[in-house]
């Protein structure tokens, strides 16, 4: 679904993410991880076209993103980040639908799938009317996320999606994400620096420091066959979250 | 001067909305500068052809003998009372002037024509208190040399002028050493109290009368001569340059004195002191029509408003578009903030001054001076307004896959519509202010109560414009306000762009 060859960044001086390659398989969730200002956002942000690789290619489905295929390949991306990026003068329903109008969707079929995402996302219909300011974190993000599903994209790009929310709403939008992602068979790049969430989500997980990879693998791979010192250091100093998750999950 | 056909088209667009100068074909406009005598010669002049059958109107206090000067040659006006010193010294500078015959002659030359002197001098004088003078014996300047204890204090002008106080001193070999530098309403009132003895005034000041004041004869010639005459374009109707003809020699040094006596201290307004004169002159009965309160206000809101309406749309149509450019092509937006800042610091009357010789006097060159000072604040506000925005939503809005000009209008835009209306705002109430100055060359609107008012020192035409002005830009504020409500979603209203966090 998602392939990147060799795509590196350069901030001036600062090297942001050496040579990376990498793949999200159709239906799979990868996870990366790794301490403040390892390079996430930036990888996430090379994928969305908001900044241009220095080296390497992106292709999406097969197709190569260049300032040319971006427009129409933007519209197969659902793009999800920490505070939601919601649009503060329009209304939530305004929010998700915005670029289906801007298609020229016409309105029963704009209706019918807020209907269907709503009942995904279990959301009343009581909060589209509602401007952001006016919805807890925890909806806002559902709504974030109802934005990002409302074209049906073919893959879902997430930056710290829970990173602003507390343990406990936290938690429930996490099983929440899980089921819609296994339901819609999404394929999802997912950025977070919580060790717990990546365990959760990741089907494969990819540990970055200061640009560049450490270690890829599953949570067992990194926990029990640690590539080097910092891996053991980085799962050990987040392990209780990891533990509780894994308690869940089973 | 020949203008170009666009702008003189233009101009013409303006002027009839403007209703200034909506002369008719016929319609002849005689013009005075900002000051009481000037006014009543204007005005004296106008009741004189208006009673020989001329459709004539006095277009009152159209700012300095610069912008009446241009507009007599360009023909907006047909003629104006100036002073044969102003010509020879200002209008026909590097000439070399000697007479009356060489100025008419100069005149000639560019299609002006001269009437003979009116008869007073409006010139320098050293005054002193009757009383004074008459117990020291002096009547002349040089009678001065023989009382080297006399207090002098003059304007700072006079003290600055190369032809003040310094040639003066030189000329009559004048000893005194106790002389300074003092305000002119001051000076009468040192003078008044005796602990000033000798002031400079202009010769036919009213004050003259009011303070009984003697004027030392300049008997050896030092100030230069300003006699009234009208100016008129060689052009006009024989009708017209005849009537002006007809004030050859009627006011003399005294009458002048008396005639701006009162209307200033006597509180009469210039049409009637103008029509008591040419009715023992000329037994011409005029019938002036003074404006009520209210006629005035109707007139001078409606002017205003134009002047603010006009110059505001076209501000914000132009301002809005450079402010996005601004926004989104960093390097341009310097070049555009910076030659917007600089517009705003030109002085309004520089910019008149550079405006007229292009769109003539009344409403084109002011609604243009206001327009140029109304784009700043939009340009910046709408700039920042942008600008401001968080990164987040700006990319959201990209990332969704909105092209660069649906995020502009659907969220940006919306998003900085607080900032620009605020932008908007300021503008606005800086225009409704600096409109007033419109008044200072022929535009009419609440400047005009006050630049009489404050020529005449009377608080209450002061009022008149002021308090109007002053309401109009509140009333401004609360429309936008209310427009800021109607345009704005909830949530958009108090706090600035960006979410709670919690
Ligand atoms: N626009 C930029 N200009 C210069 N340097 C940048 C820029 N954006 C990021 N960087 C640098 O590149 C590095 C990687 O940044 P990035 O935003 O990808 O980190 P991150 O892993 O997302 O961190 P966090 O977990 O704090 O969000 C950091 O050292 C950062 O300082
Ligand atoms: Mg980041």
């Amino acid at each position: 679904m998602l392939k990147l060859n060799n795509i590196s960044k350069r901030y001036g001086k600062e090297q942001g993410l050496y040579p990376f390659s990498g793949s999200v398989e159709q239906g799979q969730t990868t996870v990366v991880i790794g301490p403040s200002g390892c390079g996430k956002s930036t990888l996430l942000r090379l994928v969305t076209g908001l900044l241009q690789p220095d080296s390497g290619e992106i292709l999406i489905d097969g197709e190569l993103l260049s300032t040319l295929t971006l427009p129409a390949l933007r519209l197969r991306l659902g793009y999800v980040i920490q505070e939601g990026g919601l649009f503060p003068h329009m209304t939530a329903k305004a929010n998700i639908s915005i670029m289906a109008k801007f298609l020229n969707w016409e309105e029963p079929r704009i209706d019918a799938r807020i209907g269907e995402l709503l009942d995904l996302v279990q959301l009343s219909d009581d909060y589209l009317s509602r401007y952001p300011a006016e919805l807890s974190g925890g909806q806002r993000q559902r709504i974030s996320l109802m934005r990002a599903l409302m074209l049906d994209p073919d893959l879902l790009l997430m930056d710290e999606p829970l990173g602003a929310l507390d343990p406990m709403i936290r938690f429930d939008l996490q099983n929440d994400l899980k089921k819609i992602f296994a339901r819609l068979n999404k394929s999802v790049l997912m950025v977070t620096h919580d060790i717990g969430e990546a365990a959760f989500f990741g089907d494969e997980l990819i540990l970055l420091k200061q640009g560049k990879v450490v270690q890829r693998g599953t949570i067992s791979d990194l926990t029990h066959k640690p590539a080097d010192e910092f891996v053991t250091c980085f799962i050990n100093a987040q392990r209780h979250k990891f533990e509780d998750n894994e308690a869940v999950a089973e | 001067m020949r203008r170009f056909f666009s702008i003189d088209y233009l101009a013409a667009l303006l002027a009839s909305i403007l209703i200034l100068p909506s002369a008719s074909a016929a319609e002849k406009v005689i013009a005075s500068k900002n000051f009481t005598e000037n006014i009543i010669l204007a005005e004296i002049a106008t009741q004189i052809l208006d009673s020989s059958g001329i459709v004539v109107r006095h277009e009152v206090n159209l700012g300095g003998s610069r912008i009446l000067w241009t507009a007599l040659l360009t023909g907006e006006i047909a003629a104006y009372p100036e002073y044969t010193g102003t010509l020879s010294a200002e209008m026909l500078a590097g000439k070399k002037i000697e007479s009356d015959l060489e100025l008419r002659a100069a005149l000639e030359d560019l299609g002006i024509g001269m009437t003979e002197r009116i008869g007073f001098n409006n010139t320098y004088v050293m005054g002193m208190l009757e009383q004074v003078a008459e117990s020291l014996n002096i009547s002349r300047i040089s009678d001065l040399q023989r009382h080297p204890d006399l207090a002098f204090a003059f304007s700072n002008e006079f003290m600055d002028r190369d032809d003040g106080w310094t040639g003066l001193r030189t000329r009559y070999q004048l000893p005194q050493s106790n002389v300074r530098g003092l305000d002119h309403d001051l000076a009468y009132r040192g003078l008044e109290s005796k602990s000033i003895d000798v002031i400079d005034l202009y010769s036919t000041d009213a004050e003259i009368e009011y303070y009984r004041i003697r004027s030392l004869e300049d008997d050896r010639n030092y100030f230069p001569d300003y006699y009234g005459v009208y100016i008129y374009r060689l052009d006009e109707d024989p009708a017209l340059v005849e009537g002006l003809h007809r004030m050859t020699g009627k006011i003399d040094d005294q009458l002048m004195v008396t005639l701006n006596a009162a209307v200033k201290l006597e509180g009469r307004s210039e049409p009637e002191v103008a029509a008591d004169f040419v009715k023992q002159k000329f037994s011409i009965e005029s019938d002036i029509v003074e404006r009520s309160l209210f006629q005035r206000f109707v007139e001078n809101t409606r002017q205003h408003l134009i002047l603010v309406l006009i110059s505001l749309s076209a501000a914000i149509c132009v301002a809005i578009p450079l402010g996005v450019v601004a926004a989104r092509l960093p390097r341009c937006g310097q070049i555009i903030l910076g030659i917007s800042g600089v517009l705003q610091t030109i002085p309004s009357l520089a910019l008149f001054v550079f405006l007229i010789p292009v769109l003539g006097i009344g409403g084109p060159p002011t609604v243009v001076a206001l327009f140029i000072y109304s784009l700043l604040p939009i340009i910046r506000n709408t700039y920042s307004g942008l600008h401001d925005i968080p990164a987040a939503i700006r990319e959201s809005a990209l990332v969704i896959g909105l092209p660069a000009g649906a995020s502009l209008r659907l969220v940006e835009l919306p998003l900085a519509t607080r900032s620009i209306l605020a932008g908007i705002k300021t503008s606005a109430v800086i225009n409704i202010g600096t409109a007033t100055l419109g008044a200072l060359i022929g535009a009419g609107g609440y400047g005009q109560p006050i630049l009489t008012g404050i020529r005449l020192d009377d608080i209450g035409l002061i009022l008149e414009g002021a308090i109007p002005a002053a309401i109009l830009a509140l009333l401004v504020q609360g429309i936008f306000e209310f427009i800021e409500r109607v345009l704005l979603p909830a949530p958009m209203r108090f706090a600035q762009t960006g979410q709670r966090n919690d």
